[in-house]
């Protein structure tokens, strides 16, 4: 184990590509979920159209596929190569936020419809009421597969080894496994640790999102929402 | 140069279809060892306390981390113990160990929804612990849990892919073939991409009528 | 103030309502008494909008709620003239219908401040002054979550107040309640009743509140009103045998 103090500083070099595309994934992944899952719930049938088209065609084809295809394909047809980074962001912002767009429809149509109602008799436009009252209770729902779903996209990450991005999975295959084979072992058991403890991060942060987010609509998390959490289901 | 040559597109297809031969023996041999080793965990899991906490964290841990370097770590330090495998083989292996994480949660929750009743009943009748698990629980939880491990081969299927890294040559791997040969990417790509969509947007539909049909029972 | 005319509405085969006329005057206190299904409840969902009628017409305060005058021509109505007419209408539900996302104050000045573009400080005094009349003054800042059935229902009426309605409707608002908390809302509802000149329409199935709030009772079945008098006659010399028996069954309960 003397050389573990080399195996962590070449891998911390790639945590700021693994950081930054986790957090621009996920912020990605919120805007388009909730836009394409707004727009499946659309009262426009093009729109709902629109918003299948984005969910299932994603959600249909691979990842990898998605990866290279942005990477090898798109430069092609628009005529300039997007910066790596940005691009890997937008795959996975792309991909998961197909994923996403389900969770917000099915958050939504869980409001009780008496809720909506309510807001009805009261005279709010149907823009208040999908932003005052269906939304913040909406959002209760939707933070625990949004726990999942965001580590699947911080596992995800790995992929952009593929595509030259210098993010810790490829510094450990490049770069150390190379140099030092028989050590094989303790670098990725190292590089696998490290994605745990970034696993853990967003759990963690999300936890305390739900206890907010749970108190303000005066309820305790429920046990049923605490089991979805405990680990990273593909949606 | 056109951005999209029919021709070419023809061309290449045989080599697709073939690597998409690897990529479904990949997929249905990695589900077997999912379906079989998710349940094993899920049993386990119901074991005594040190067992349960042990499988808890290995599950825990396989679901937290991700496939592509579960796939390398199992590649390269396979051969430090002085295993060596084909690259498929690994790939399978890993396939099946990172998804078993996943069923094994999927048969517990359906384990969970036979009622105590049920497990009472076979303990009263003085039931062997293999017959009440064969006999009683197992034949109503795993009917349930069906449309769930079908969307994990789903799930798998789309993940094979990745399997390219240790240079399996499945459908991604043809195309990065014979596009590095001819430059040409726009075709080979989006032909992969539909290729996935074909098979799997049917399956997951077939999927969901199968759960429809579950629920309404 | 409200008006019916050969209003019909169904459920898919299921006729709820058929061919029902009736009018309630300003200030007038109605209330609606019959067996469970027998479309009284739908009634108020009609009037606030949250059904559509599949013939005939309502009209507030001489306002059709289904079609607005466009030029000399009535047109099916938009949002905008709904929302319009809507203003009137004020509706106090079964289940509350509180948004648990919001504290009791939320509740209150969302409406007034959103709706009826009052400033945070004119719907916090409103709010106030309502929540004084229900007797809840001291919960402003509670969560709906923190309060008894009945505190959260006098919440609710006092949010419907809020807006300031000329007409209220009344669903079952007793119905969810625990037995004790019953009187205190209906208590209130008499107050109310006395002192204000609201027009009331209620859905009940507490007799003895129809019979001393209301100043008309309409007894329901099978989508019809089957006997439509003043409380002191219907309660105590009801013309029609089913009307008998209904108020046989419940009163001896």
């Amino acid at each position: 184990m003397d050389n573990l103090g080399t195996f962590l500083s070449v891998l911390s070099q790639g945590l700021p590509f693994t950081i930054i595309a986790t957090v621009g994934g996920i912020a990605l992944t919120i805007v388009l979920s909730f836009v394409a899952g707004l727009a499946l719930l659309s009262s426009s049938r093009t729109v709902r159209i629109i918003a299948r088209v984005y969910v299932e065609g994603l959600r249909g084809t691979s990842e990898v596929v998605q990866l290279f295809w942005i990477f090898f394909a798109l430069p092609v047809l628009v005529g300039f190569q997007i910066v790596p980074i940005w691009a890997g962001i937008l795959v996975l912002g792309l991909n998961h936020g197909a994923y996403g767009a389900e969770i917000v429809r099915g958050a939504v149509q869980s409001v009780p419809r008496a809720q909506i109602e309510g807001a009805i008799a009261l005279n709010l436009t149907p823009a208040q009421r999908m932003r005052r009252v269906v939304l913040p209770q909406a959002v209760v729902e939707m933070l625990p597969p949004f726990n999942n779903l965001f580590i699947q996209l911080l596992k995800s990450t790995a992929l952009l080894s593929f595509v030259s991005i210098n993010e810790i999975t490829r510094q450990a295959q490049q770069v150390l496994v190379p140099r030092f084979n028989p050590q094989a072992f303790e670098i990725f058991l190292l590089l696998l640790v490290m994605y745990l403890v970034m696993s853990l991060v967003i759990t963690a942060v999300m936890r305390t999102l739900e206890r907010v987010a749970a108190a303000r609509v005066g309820r305790t998390p429920s046990a049923r929402s605490r089991r979805q959490a405990t680990g990273a289901g593909v949606a | 140069m056109n951005v999209w040559d029919w021709n070419f597109a023809g061309q290449i297809i045989p080599a697709l279809l073939n690597g998409l031969r690897i990529t479904l023996v990949a997929t249905v041999l990695g589900s077997l060892i999912a379906f079989v080793l998710g349940l094993v965990l899920a049993i386990l899991g119901r074991g005594p306390r040190p067992v349960r906490i042990v499988v808890r964290a290995v599950v825990e841990f396989v679901r937290s981390t991700p496939l592509l370097v579960q796939v390398y770590f199992l590649f390269f330090v396979l051969p430090t113990f002085g295993v060596v495998l084909p690259a498929l083989t690994v790939g399978v292996l890993a396939l099946g160990l990172h998804y078993a994480t996943y069923t094994s949660e999927v048969y517990r929750a359906g384990i969970d929804a036979v009622p105590r009743g049920q497990w009472e009943a076979a303990t009263a009748l003085s039931l062997p612990r293999s017959r009440v698990w064969t006999g009683v629980v197992l034949p109503q939880a795993v009917p349930r849990v069906l449309p769930a491990l079908g969307n994990y081969v789903i799930s798998m299927f789309k993940e094979t892919p990745l399997l390219i890294g240790i240079g399996v040559l499945d459908i991604v791997g043809q195309v990065r073939e014979v596009g590095g040969q001819s430059f040409r990417y726009v075709e080979a790509y989006t032909i992969a991409g539909l290729l996935f969509l074909l098979l799997s947007y049917p399956a997951s539909l077939a999927v969901r009528r199968l759960e429809r049909r579950r629920a309404v029972r | 103030m409200i008006e019916f005319d050969g209003v019909e509405k169904r459920f898919g085969d299921h006729v709820v309502l058929s061919e029902l006329s009736f009018a309630v005057a300003p200030g007038e206190h109605v209330c609606l008494i019959g067996p469970s299904g027998s479309g009284k409840t739908t009634i108020l969902r009609l009037l606030m909008t949250l059904e559509k009628v599949d013939a005939g017409t309502i009209t507030v305060g001489g306002t059709s709620l289904s079609h607005m005058d466009k030029g000399g021509t009535l047109v099916p109505a938009d949002d905008k003239h709904v929302r319009e007419v809507r203003k009137r209408i004020g509706m106090v539900f079964q289940q509350f219908n509180l948004f648990p996302n919001m504290t009791v104050r939320g509740n209150l000045i969302e409406a007034p401040t959103r709706v009826l573009g009052l400033s945070k400080e004119e719907a916090t005094a409103r709010a106030q002054e309502l929540l004084d009349l229900v007797g809840l003054g001291d919960r402003m800042d509670s969560h709906p979550t923190q309060l008894s059935g009945g505190q959260q229902q006098r919440v609710a009426i006092a949010r419907a107040l809020a807006m300031r309605p000329d007409v209220l409707l009344l669903d079952e608002v007793t119905s969810a309640l625990d037995p004790e908390l019953v009187a205190g809302v209906l208590t209130l509802l008499r107050d109310l009743g006395a002192s204000t000149d609201i027009t009331f329409l209620c859905v009940t199935h507490e007799m003895g509140f129809a019979r001393d709030f209301s100043d008309r009772v309409m007894m329901f079945d099978g989508g019809r009103v089957i006997e439509d008098a003043a409380p002191e006659k219907l309660f105590t010399a009801p013309e029609h045998e089913r009307t008998r028996a209904f108020l046989h069954a419940v009163v001896d309960r």
